[in-house]
């Protein structure tokens, strides 16, 4: 559904991604785990096309990408949840929706969609009328999330969504991502927490300053001793 | 939706309470009185174009004072009779293609309004991609360039002379029509779908680039609204006041309007409305601090500037207690920037 060949991206001269090759299925959970600085974030926001890329390509649905502005991108179906959350803080929970579906203009589609965004985070209903910024970080993590979901989109792609959340958190965040799955979403998830994003993922590629060292099914990455060792805390 | 249609029938019931006020008015208060009535809506038109960048789009501009002067100059130059631009430029004279124009008063100010909102995205688009600060300092500058510019373009401005014999076409209709127009175009826009982009962009800049707002497009679109209504009250100002010259235009005149906006509250429409009209008052009422002052056993020598001293303060105490706004209705932590 989306790939990504060779890309390259620098910044002021410094290289951050080295060739990546990314393979999306649908409605699968793919998962980019490295450490921190690796490029993690970089190859989200170059597919999103909020950073430049220096060299490389990024297909979706066969089609190249590559240089579209981000605003047709997400238009298309590619949106991301950006790291720490950013939820616009002094809107409401609605308003934060509603801005969700900016380059849409199918009022009863969106009708829809806050519906269904509703019914899955019965707590933003709740709080429709709140400012998201008196929303505790677990429910602005699932306003980010429904944020996303409002630009009706075929691809989600989800930036360090446990960081900053408390255990029990964490699990319902991930929780979510599978339940998004099941409605039929597929996701690019980044993480830090690389064990719980191995465990849920269909598909793992391992990141290292810029390079792809290793891929593979999640429950296989999950077992590779490489990948206990360097991120998963295991004893040598 | 009913809070729609309550705000809506609120600006109906101040609409035609203005209109009601201006009738009596300016059938029973002296010229200086008018004066101040015709200053308070020009400033409430002020007020809401800088809130537009300022509060709603959250891009922190100082060069209000340089859209006005061109607005101001632009409106002067166009109205001006021709033999009095004859008697105007008697140092050297004016452009030819200006010499014998002479247009009616709402043209001029359209075009007062359409060059400064060119000017705005003319200075925009290489400034816009500043942050906070740099940006204040850019707009800030651009103002000053003006200024200096309009003091030495000899036959176009006249100069430092300024321009005098401007003919008076503004009165509380023009001033008071403008401000409504004003406030119903920017309550249309924040509304549409505009204005969430606007607020979206003040809130997180990140966050509303991923979510396909195209940031530059959005905030050069806000300059450009925000400078067209800066001219149009420049211009306004012009043919109220009958002479303008450079030196009006310094950042004092911006940080007047500055005043208004922290005090109505950044991001509200009501409240800076409300500023706009109590600033533009007392600036006159206060008038008394930059005399000298008997108090019966002493007397103070008069100190000319006291009154902006006690503005300042004022700003001050606001900014650190108080910072939606001076008319703002707190609940709870569902503060700032709610209905509008």
């Amino acid at each position: 559904m989306l790939e990504v060949m060779d890309l390259h991206v620098n910044y002021g001269g410094i290289a951050a991604l080295r060739g990546i090759n990314l393979t999306i299925k649908e409605n699968q959970i793919v998962t980019l785990i490295g450490a921190n600085g690796a490029g993690k974030s970089s190859t989200l926001r170059a597919i999103m096309g909020l950073v430049k890329k220096s060299k490389g390509q990024v297909l979706y649905k066969g089609e190249d990408i590559s240089n579209l502005p981000t605003k047709d991108i997400v238009a298309k179906g590619i949106t991301m949840v950006p790291e720490g959350r950013r939820v616009f803080a002094n809107l409401t929970v609605e308003e934060n929706l509603l801005l969700g579906a900016y380059t849409r203009s199918d009022h009863k589609a969106i009708a829809r969609d806050m519906e269904k965004v509703y019914s899955t985070f019965p707590r933003l209903k709740e709080r429709s009328w709140q400012k998201a910024g008196t929303l505790s970080g677990g429910e602005q993590q699932m306003l980010a999330v429904g944020r996303a979901l409002m630009s009706s989109p075929q691809i989600l792609m989800m930036d360090e969504p446990s960081l900053g959340l408390a255990p029990l958190l964490v699990k319902e965040v991930f929780e979510i991502i599978l339940l998004l799955r099941e409605q039929g979403n597929t996701i690019l998830l980044v993480e830090q927490n690389a064990k719980k994003a191995l465990e849920i993922a269909d598909y793992g590629y391992v990141l290292e300053t810029g390079q792809l060292v290793l891929e593979g099914p999640g429950k296989a990455l999950l077992a590779d001793a490489k990948v206990q060792e360097a991120y998963l805390g295991a004893a040598r | 939706m009913r809070d729609k249609r309550r705000t809506d029938l609120i600006a109906l019931a101040a609409l035609v309470c203005t209109v009601v006020v201006l009738l009596l008015a300016n059938r029973y208060l002296d010229d200086y009185k008018i004066r101040i009535i015709n200053l308070s809506g020009i400033y409430v038109t002020l007020g809401l174009s800088m809130n537009l960048i300022n509060g709603f789009t959250g891009l922190f501009s100082l060069g209000h004072a340089g859209f006005m002067a061109v607005g101001a100059y632009t409106v002067a130059l166009l109205t001006m009779p021709i033999p009095m631009k004859e008697m105007n430029f008697f140092f050297q004279p004016i452009v030819p293609w200006l010499a014998n124009v002479e247009v009616g008063f709402l043209p001029a100010l359209l075009a007062a309004g359409l060059i400064s909102a060119f000017l705005g995205v003319l200075i925009g688009a290489p400034v816009l991609r500043l942050r906070d600060d740099y940006l204040a300092i850019a707009t800030l500058g651009f103002a000053e360039i003006i200024r200096v510019v309009f003091t030495n373009t000899q036959s176009l401005t006249n100069g430092a002379l300024g321009l005098k014999g401007i003919p008076n076409y503004t009165n509380t209709w023009w001033s008071w029509g403008v401000a409504f127009f004003t406030i119903w175009f920017v309550s249309f826009l924040i509304r549409g779908s505009y204005g969430k982009a606007f607020m979206a962009i003040r809130e997180d800049e990140v966050a509303a680039e991923a979510m396909g707002i195209n940031l530059f497009k959005h905030k050069v679109l806000s300059f450009a609204f925000a400078s067209f209504f800066a001219g149009i009250a420049g211009g306004l100002l012009a043919s109220l006041l009958g002479t303008i010259d450079p030196n009006m235009f310094r950042i004092t005149l911006t940080f007047n309007i500055l005043l208004i906006v922290v005090l109505g509250g950044l991001g509200r429409i009501a409240g800076t409305v409300v500023a706009a009209v109590i600033v533009t008052v007392m600036m006159e009422a206060l008038r008394f601090l930059d005399e000298s002052i008997n108090l019966g056993f002493i007397q103070l020598k008069g100190i000319p500037g006291m009154r902006m001293v006690v503005f300042s303060i004022i700003l001050i105490l606001v900014v650190l207690l108080r910072k939606e706004g001076l008319f703002t209705r707190l609940k709870g932590r569902e503060s700032s920037y709610a209905e509008n």
